[in-house]
């Protein structure tokens, strides 16, 4: 797949409740393109899940998203605490976050089990201490 | 969506070219050239933000006229519930029935009653539906369908099928006096009076009823509360057909009471629309049976077409509302009830039919904006420097006054 479109964001770690900046602008890139409304919506969902993981757990992290003319790859890579059991973490249901987050409705164990959901292939390389890379990719 | 009647237009001797419609209008559908605010039509979707925010009144409804019904031997007025609120003290829906009478109209079928059946036949639909249908989302306010069709697609098949409550009446409107006058179908007008421009847009163009003319609130105000001040209570007719619940439907939450379920979120005014619809998209309302979204803040008692604030409209509709009964009509077979014609997405945003010269165009984009200051003031004539740029690669010619100054700034900047 040869990349076409490259976009690149800067998560900010500090505000989780009005995150989503990134997801918002690659939805409105991907419809000037004229990209399906049900890719977009993946894209979408995987994508605002990462951006709200990487603010929760690892104080941001950048997002890279790659438009190839047969698919998207998004990237969402963090130098946060890592993930030390990647089976876990993938469990629905599981998840480290505070109390705090989760009376706020997030952090209820669905970020990681939905972004691997509404994607068509999803890889997690992450060392604990260095910081976790996620990759997402969706046809067209 | 169909355009052959349009919601809004403008008065260009009022338009003093400033930018409030443009910033407001959430399909970014209005640029201003020539010192003048236009209106990209295939983007509007008929909400009034525009109307509503203008403040030389520049932008204005289209509606029919009163002197219409002229053209019917037997005419038929359908009102909205909101326009009950628009009066004070009204505890009996047959003062306001009997005033319309008065007017000129052969009979009055409320549109109250055509929601009791949308609320009905809706409460059946939800029962049938999968999860992944779910939350379904009303279709009840024409703005926010047409809003979901353009900027919300995917979220196309969560919409209720089921048609507008003023097309139900109409429909029953119409095969009541069919069958009183034993006359042609075309000798019968059947009028709607509504409250807002989308309804309007949505009622004229409708393919489920047919509906010969959609009349405003604030046009028969004043005529009507002539009629209405003239009434005793010996000249009242039993008119009434609907009870608690259809007249709820005039405000916000009114409609989800109607289903007798709790399970569901209710939101009004066209930015809250918005925020409802993303969390929607990012999947974050799974779980709920329905979303109930008025473009209008408080439902359509905040129609830009009313007399009254909303604010006030809604205490008088809960007080009128609390004075009636509830007479619950049934509905087995929701089907009866649907649109005639599925859903169309319409994504007017995209920049070519050709994915690859579209994915050419929005590298383009990126690349304008880039060298845009990023402060959306609007003076170019585009609502956001985003849009400035699409213009420019869509073809638009327009100046950003400001761009060279910031490139400038930047430059001395780096030379320091």
């Amino acid at each position: 797949m040869s990349e076409l479109i490259h976009l690149h964001y800067d998560v900010d770690g500090e505000d989780f409740v009005s995150c989503g900046h990134a997801s918002e602008d690659v939805r409105r890139t991907l419809k000037s393109i004229g990209i399906s409304g049900e890719v977009i919506r993946k894209v979408s969902i995987a994508m605002y899940e990462g951006e709200i993981n990487m603010v929760i757990h690892a104080d941001g992290g950048v997002a890279d998203v790659s438009i190839c003319e047969d698919g998207i790859v998004v990237t969402l890579s963090d130098t946060g605490k890592g993930i030390a059991d990647i089976d876990q973490a993938m469990q629905e249901g599981f998840s480290t976050a505070t109390d705090e987050i989760r009376e706020l409705g997030f952090g209820a164990g669905m970020g990681l089990p939905n972004m691997k959901k509404y994607s068509d292939s999803m890889d997690i390389k992450s060392e604990v201490g260095k910081g976790t890379v996620v990759t997402l990719k969706f046809n067209l | 969506m169909s355009l052959d009647f349009k919601p809004v237009y403008l008065d260009s001797t009022k338009c003093n070219g400033c930018v409030n419609c443009m910033k407001r209008c959430p399909t970014e559908a209005i640029r201003v050239r020539g010192g003048k605010a236009t209106i990209m039509y295939e983007r509007c979707i008929g909400c009034g933000e525009c109307v509503r925010v203008c403040p030389t009144h520049a932008k204005k409804e289209f509606y029919d006229s009163l002197d219409s019904i002229k053209n019917f031997k037997y005419t038929v007025a359908v009102p909205s519930p909101s326009l009950y609120a628009q009066f004070n003290n009204i505890y009996d829906t047959n003062y306001v029935l009997t005033a319309l009478k008065r007017l000129g109209f052969d009979d009055v079928v409320e549109g109250a009653i055509g929601a009791e059946y949308v609320s009905a036949a809706t409460a059946e639909y939800i029962k049938t539906q999968h999860r992944s249908r779910k939350p379904v989302i009303s279709s009840a306010c024409p703005a926010v369908v047409n809003l979901i069709l353009m900027r919300f697609e995917h979220l196309m098949d969560n919409l209720s099928p089921i048609q507008q409550p003023e097309e139900v009446t109409a429909n029953m409107a119409r095969a009541k006096a069919q069958m009183e006058t034993g006359f042609n179908d075309s000798d019968i007008g059947v009028f709607v009076i509504t409250q807002c421009a989308a309804c309007v847009m949505g009622l004229k163009n409708s393919v489920n009823a047919r509906i010969d003319g959609v009349l405003s609130a604030k046009e028969i105000y004043f005529p009507l509360l002539a009629e209405l001040n003239k009434l005793t209570p010996a000249d009242l007719e039993n008119l009434s057909l609907a009870g608690s619940l259809g007249v709820s439907w005039g405000a916000s939450s009114g409609e989800a009471h109607g289903l007798k379920t709790d399970n569901y979120l209710s939101a009004d005014g066209m930015e809250n629309v918005v925020a409802v619809l993303n969390d929607m998209e990012h999947d974050r309302l799974s779980g709920l049976d329905f979303i109930e979204l008025y473009a209008c803040t408080l439902g359509c008692v905040g129609g830009t077409m009313n007399i009254e604030s909303p604010f006030l409209a809604r205490t008088r509709l809960r007080k009128l509302r609390n004075s009636m009964q509830e007479k619950p009509v049934s509905v087995t077979d929701f089907s009866a009830y649907k649109r005639k014609e599925a859903y169309r997405c319409n994504n007017v945003f995209k920049l070519d039919d050709d994915m690859l010269v579209a994915m050419r165009k929005t590298l383009k984009v990126k690349d304008i904006y880039s060298r845009l200051p990023g402060i959306n003031c609007g003076s170019c004539g585009a609502p956001s420097c985003m849009a400035f740029a699409e213009d420019v690669v869509r073809g638009t010619k327009a100046k950003c006054r400001y761009t060279e100054a910031y490139l400038d700034d930047k430059r001395s900047k780096t030379k320091a």
